[in-house]
């Protein structure tokens, strides 16, 4: 299979879904004259014109705000957020109007909406530039929450979020944007809702997703060494999680392991941690381990910021000690 | 103050004496002066009861009322079809009303009932009728500005020649969101009309004390666009004011601000114990600035309409209130079964 870039992968998606559905359109800031600031919208408005593919003014609230209009007045809009950061900008565009409108008006109309959010440590980029908030939204009813951890699946669930009829907020991993990797070419969709058992194992379970997906594998390459066999399963989607899917791997492996860049305390892992304890803990041997950052902000100085990051080494040390 | 601010005067000035003409009364036709009646005569009706009801206990949660302003929503609106939207506030009744919304749907959806427009899942706070163009009132203060210019973006995007109208009150007015979502809708040239109704209390906190400027309207220099002061308690020069704007943004020339000037005749909400004003004030509100006291004086006057014919229609509505509040009170409360539908489609 061809193999192009996370980047490119998102592209392809949203050029394929903009010529299948006019009503497709993509707003945010430096996103058509400059093609986003990580080159994921080059060349769209060459294609579809700058109506469909608009620059914006620095204005979150109106983005989202304005997003959530024409999604009601029948448009199916892709907002960009520039850095995931800024989404505290228009927090209540995004969980009091966008997550509760169809809800609190009784199903009258469909908000489909998507908001491209890129995230995590990049580029020494400190404490408003960096930050992975997925669970933030993970807490919050009425929207859908995914994370791809590679190209193929970059373009997968960004063309099933453009088709789902709810708001899905896709967070994009600014490192994983020069990843290459296999992609499908033309239609290939990732269902919401559906984790990825990576790796099949019997001994422990690695669930990770996004860019922490890379500390799920290369522990559980080293790990195959000692003779530990681990399943490694990428969530691909935060909310609804693949509950399921947790449940079957974690009956089998006794074991459970939760890995994300987002801050450890409140995230994602907790939630299913308390999942699995709530529901499983009967079949588990060790006591569910979490990785995550510390809790504290993203500091600049390269050696804290190094100090702050996911530790392959010290995953792998800890998950030999379950044994 | 500047160019715009001098032209903004004029043209209120202008509309009132015309107002005042016979020549331009008689552009309104029976037809039009009625519906504006009748259609304030409903708001007010089926607030008074929401009231009465709420003290009673009938109606949980929390309720805002319209009455006062009854006039804004009406003459707006009735320049508005089906197809065009607006965006609504916490005090939504009145625009979800004369947004043409089904009378015993409202009423039930105030009662938290299945029947309800929103099947009892919103409430007074979160009232909404997508069958009407009606995208819904606002919990939150300030909530509807983005997504009106969302709506607006929208039209001009399937190029129709529809307009999309945000309701907001003066406190609102100091959001950021209203920022935003002016200079979005003038940069972008949307079909967007901004109606603030500025009924000098925010909450409890009176205009002056909180707000920057004297005239919401004002603010329209700073983005681009027209802003227009009209008396909000005029039928009349609202629907006039309204007009332009919705012509100027059916026609492509973009938004406006329109200030309609009222007064809150009522609290906040229903059981604010209104610790920031004087009776006299609210008293003397109401007997002398009162829209629908004001209409009636005026259809008298003009010989627009006659005593006889609005009571008729007073009387018409009162049947059509009695009945929504009938179907409201016998309908059933949702099942608990259906606490997780539409929540995702």
């Amino acid at each position: 299979m061809r193999e192009i870039t996370f980047a490119q992968a998102t592209l392809e998606a949203m050029a394929e879904e903009m010529r299948r559905d006019e009503r497709v359109f993509v707003m945010g800031e430096d996103i058509a004259r400059q093609g986003g600031i990580f080159g994921q919208f080059k060349g769209l408005p060459q294609e579809f014109g700058f109506d469909r593919v608009r620059d914006t003014p620095i204005s979150e609230t109106a983005i989202i705000g304005a997003a959530v209009g024409a999604a009601l007045a029948g448009m199916r809009p892709v907002a960009d957020m520039h850095f995931a950061d800024f989404m505290g900008v228009c927090m209540d565009e995004l969980f009091n109007q966008m997550a509760k409108i169809r809800y609190m008006f009784g199903g009258q109309c469909k908000v489909p909406v998507v908001v491209r959010a890129p995230d995590g440590l990049a580029n020494r980029a400190a404490a408003q530039h960096s930050q992975s908030i997925e669970s933030w939204f993970m807490h919050i009813p009425g929207i859908k929450v995914v994370a791809p951890s590679n190209p193929a699946d970059a373009k997968g669930l960004l063309k099933a979020a453009i088709r789902d009829d709810n708001p899905v907020i896709y967070f994009e991993n600014k490192i994983l944007y020069r990843e290459l990797g296999p992609v499908p070419e033309g239609e290939y969709i990732v269902p919401i809702g559906k984790a990825n058992v990576v790796k099949e194992g019997k001994d422990v379970t690695i669930i990770s997703y996004s860019i922490a997906m890379k500390h799920a594998n290369k522990a559980a390459e080293i790990l195959a060494k000692d003779g530990i066999d681990a399943e490694v399963i990428d969530l691909r989607t935060i909310s609804p999680y693949d509950k399921d899917t947790i449940m079957e791997s974690v009956k089998k492996t006794h074991r459970l392991v939760i890995i994300h860049e987002a801050v450890k305390q409140g995230g994602v892992g907790a939630e299913i941690a308390a999942f699995v304890a709530e529901n499983a803990i009967d079949y588990l041997d060790a006591p569910i381990l979490r990785f995550g950052a510390p809790f504290v902000p993203v500091p600049f100085s390269p050696p804290l910021e190094d100090a702050y990051k996911l530790n392959t080494d010290e995953i792998v040390e800890k998950i030999r000690r379950m044994f | 103050m500047t160019n715009w601010h001098e032209i903004c005067i004029s043209n209120m000035s202008k509309s009132v004496i015309i107002q005042g003409g016979v020549a331009v009364l008689a552009e309104f036709s029976k037809e039009l002066i009625t519906y504006f009646y009748k259609t304030m005569c409903r708001i007010r009706l089926f607030e008074e009861t929401v009231e009465k009801l709420f003290l009673e206990g009938q109606i949980p949660g929390f309720v805002h009322l319209y009455i006062g302003e009854e006039a804004i929503a009406t003459g707006v609106c009735a320049n508005l079809t089906k197809s065009d939207y607006i965006a609504s506030t916490h005090r939504g009744h009145g625009h979800t009303i004369a947004k043409g919304a089904d009378l015993k749907r409202a009423m039930a959806e105030i009662f938290g009932k299945k029947t309800g427009l929103c099947k009892g899942k919103g409430g007074s706070m979160h009232i909404a009728d997508f069958s009407v163009g009606m995208l819904g009132a606002n919990g939150v203060v300030g909530g509807g500005f983005n997504l009106a210019v969302g709506a607006g973006l929208a039209i001009s995007m399937q190029k129709r020649k529809d307009v999309s109208v945000v309701f907001f009150g003066d406190g609102a007015s100091n959001r950021g969101t209203f920022h935003e979502a002016a200079n979005l809708a003038a940069a972008w040239k949307l079909p967007v009309i901004f109606v603030c109704e500025n009924n000098q209390y925010a909450s409890t906190t009176p205009h002056g004390t909180q707000t920057s400027v004297e005239n919401i309207a004002d603010r329209a220099v700073g983005y681009g666009m027209p802003g227009v002061i009209v008396d909000g308690n005029d039928i009349f020069a609202v629907y006039e004011a309204a007009k332009e704007a919705v012509e100027r943004a059916r026609n492509g020339g973009g938004p406006t601000l329109i200030e309609a000037k009222t007064y809150r005749i009522k609290g906040h909400f229903v059981g604010d114990p209104e610790l920031y004003r004087t009776r006299e004030e609210v008293n003397n509100q109401f007997e002398n600035n009162d829209p629908i006291k004001r209409f009636e004086r005026k259809a008298l006057q003009e010989n627009l309409l006659t005593k006889k014919e609005m009571e008729a229609i007073k009387e018409e509505v009162r049947k059509e209130i009695e009945e929504a509040l009938e179907f409201a009170q016998n309908s059933p409360y949702p099942h608990k079964d259906e606490l997780f539908d539409d929540l995702y489609v």
